[in-house]
């Protein structure tokens, strides 16, 4: 079990100790994220700049995997622009789905994830805070501190 | 009983096998090898099955009757004048008597086989409730129902202006009978509870319950998806007015399961889907429904799913569910002693009257990771909410890990579970 192809050393790391964990005073959007099947709820902050993401953050509880991944994007994205993130996420979904390879990529730390693709239970896992950005960077430059009427789903 | 009903024969007599093993002591060895799954490997390890509440195994004999059914007897029933129509007919009526045996229903017409518990439910939440209930009336049912047995009524009661009342569960997962005894009022049509709840393994007193809601005159519906594996029914010593169970949680194929009704109820009841099977005469200007119980078979049903049901229903009364019980509980004591004391543990749910289900939480890590780990170890266990999503938020969980046993599991593999839980501990440590 301890070369868990899953359960790598940062994944195990990130889920104990994850980067940051809180919300964002300064965020100018925000969206919750839900997986119904076992109760994940996420939270992601985002402080956007004109086109970049100056600064995001994020809450919530989740499986070790589901928290990991929201901690890495949180590290990973911060100072990318919509379009960079857009296709580090669609690179990232293209890794946990098993449609391309950690080594035919440039996914930097994201490629703790490949392991993912064996495991397609934990696709939604790996993909909620994705989502849950997404929804975030897509919706109106909201009020911070009201939820998002809809919570996303993976489903 | 329409015309072209095959006569009624005496059921299967057990195989010689079987009554020697009835004889002898409960042996596990024995059993284990009537599944050939049991022989899988899981990455590479032995498959450790313990999700048993999810849906079981199935022995071989049961997977024969299935493809035997297709192999030498397929036709349809009850309309076919030739040889094999009548052995179809024959095959699925015997397996309608062999579970009126299983539960004790005093009348085969009281059997009507549904898709499962869910349908049987849904079932009586149709019909019953269109016949019955009114705008105020109330249903009543408790906190730790699988979601088949909260939604139908949830439909049923918007449909109708009807509430839905819920009586609620303690800390230890049970109901006190003190409380469902004042949520009862003159204006309750329905009492509907579970007998062994899926995500707390707690058995309720459904007898207590039932005399409890016939002294005001209101019929009980009892889920009984899991405890009609794991001990024995007698439907008329419980007195409940409805009984619903699935084959699939007692070795027997997917698709298929039973409505018991007691006579007069169903009789009164107005058809719940209308087709094939179910009618004595149709013309455009009126429909006469047929008898007991095809008025509640429409189409065409899952014959061979039947048929190996029935074999199931042999297979598990040749074990005897007295001993399948009695097995069982050893299973349930040797786990408690082992994990009321392991650190790091939260047990769910506590009930002085437990089945073989053991809902749980590790401090710190999440149930699917837990199930994710222990698959690797060749385990299989259950994580979410088990379609108990209220019983998650009565005890301030989104989910649990569950282990649930059945008759072939044995102590050592309980020890297996709980060498997987030291190193997942380990891992998340
Ligand atoms: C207590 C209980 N009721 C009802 C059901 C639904 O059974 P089925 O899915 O076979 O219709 C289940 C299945 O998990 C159950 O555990």
């Amino acid at each position: 079990m301890s070369q868990h192809s899953l359960y790598q050393e940062m994944i195990l790391d990130h889920s104990k100790r994850p980067r940051n964990f809180r919300a964002l005073a300064e965020a100018n959007r925000k969206a919750d994220g839900f997986n119904r099947l076992c109760g994940d709820k996420v939270t992601v902050f985002v402080r956007l700049e004109g086109d970049v993401i100056r600064d995001l953050s994020f809450q919530g509880s989740g499986c070790a995997i589901s928290t990991a991944s929201a901690s890495l994007l949180t590290e990973v994205l911060k100072g990318k622009t919509q379009a960079e993130a857009e296709r580090i996420f669609h690179k990232f979904h293209d890794l946990v789905t098993g449609k391309s390879h950690p080594e035919a990529e440039e996914m930097g730390k994201l490629a703790v994830f490949s392991g993912v693709s064996e495991y397609p239970a934990r696709v939604k896992c790996a993909s909620l805070a994705w989502h849950t950005l997404q929804a975030a960077l897509h919706q109106e430059p909201a009020a911070t501190g009201t939820a998002a009427p809809q919570p996303v789903s993976t489903e | 009983m329409s015309a072209n009903q095959a006569p009624i024969s005496a059921p299967l007599p057990a195989s010689n096998a079987g009554e020697r093993r009835r004889a002898n002591a409960y042996d596990v060895e024995a059993i284990r090898r009537d599944f050939p799954i049991l022989r899988e490997l899981i990455h590479g390890k032995p498959l450790v099955y313990l999700d048993n509440a999810n849906t079981t195994q199935k022995p071989e004999l049961v997977i024969e009757a299935e493809a035997g059914f297709y192999r030498h007897d397929c036709s349809n029933i009850h309309r076919a004048v030739y040889l094999l129509g009548e052995r179809a007919t024959e095959a699925y009526e015997g397996a309608r008597r062999k579970a009126q045996a299983f539960i004790n229903a005093a009348h085969e017409y009281e059997i009507i086989f549904t898709r499962g518990t869910t349908e049987a439910i849904n079932l009586v939440a149709s019909s019953f409730s269109r016949m019955t209930l009114q705008p105020g009336d109330e249903v009543l049912i408790t906190g730790m129902e699988h979601h088949s047995n909260i939604v139908p009524w949830q439909l049923a009661c918007e449909s109708t202006g009807a509430k839905l009342r819920v009586v609620p569960i303690t800390n230890e997962g049970e109901i006190v009978l003190e409380d469902f005894e004042r949520s009862m009022n003159a204006r309750t049509k329905l009492v509907s509870v579970v007998h062994v709840s899926n995500a707390l393994g707690t058995i309720n007193p459904v007898k207590t319950i039932v005399e409890m809601a016939h002294n005001r005159g209101i019929p009980v519906l009892v889920d009984g998806a899991q405890s009609t594996p794991h001990q024995p029914i007698d439907v008329q010593a419980l007195g409940c007015d409805f009984f619903a169970l699935s084959s699939h949680k007692m070795y027997g194929p997917t698709g298929i399961g039973v409505l018991y009704g007691r006579g007069e109820l169903l009789e009164k009841m107005p058809p719940y889907q209308g087709g094939g099977d179910m009618i004595s005469s149709v013309t455009f200007e009126k429909t006469l429904y047929n008898d007991l119980p095809y008025k509640f078979e429409a189409g065409t049903p899952n014959i061979a799913g039947t048929v190996a049901f029935g074999a199931a229903i042999d297979y598990l009364t040749t074990i005897g569910m007295d001993r399948v019980a009695a097995h069982e509980a050893t299973l349930l004591e040797h786990a408690r002693r082992l994990f009321d004391g392991m650190k790091g543990i939260r047990i769910i749910g506590a009930a002085r009257e437990r089945g073989g289900v053991f809902s749980f939480m590790l401090d710190g890590v999440h149930p699917h990771d837990v199930a994710t780990l222990l698959d690797a170890e060749g385990i299989a266990v259950r994580a979410g909410h088990h379609c108990a999503q209220p019983v998650m938020d009565r005890f301030g969980v989104p989910a649990t890990t569950r282990a649930s046993f059945g008759l072939y599991n044995t102590t050592a593999e309980i020890d297996a579970l709980a060498d997987g839980i030291e190193k997942v501990k380990e891992m998340f440590r």
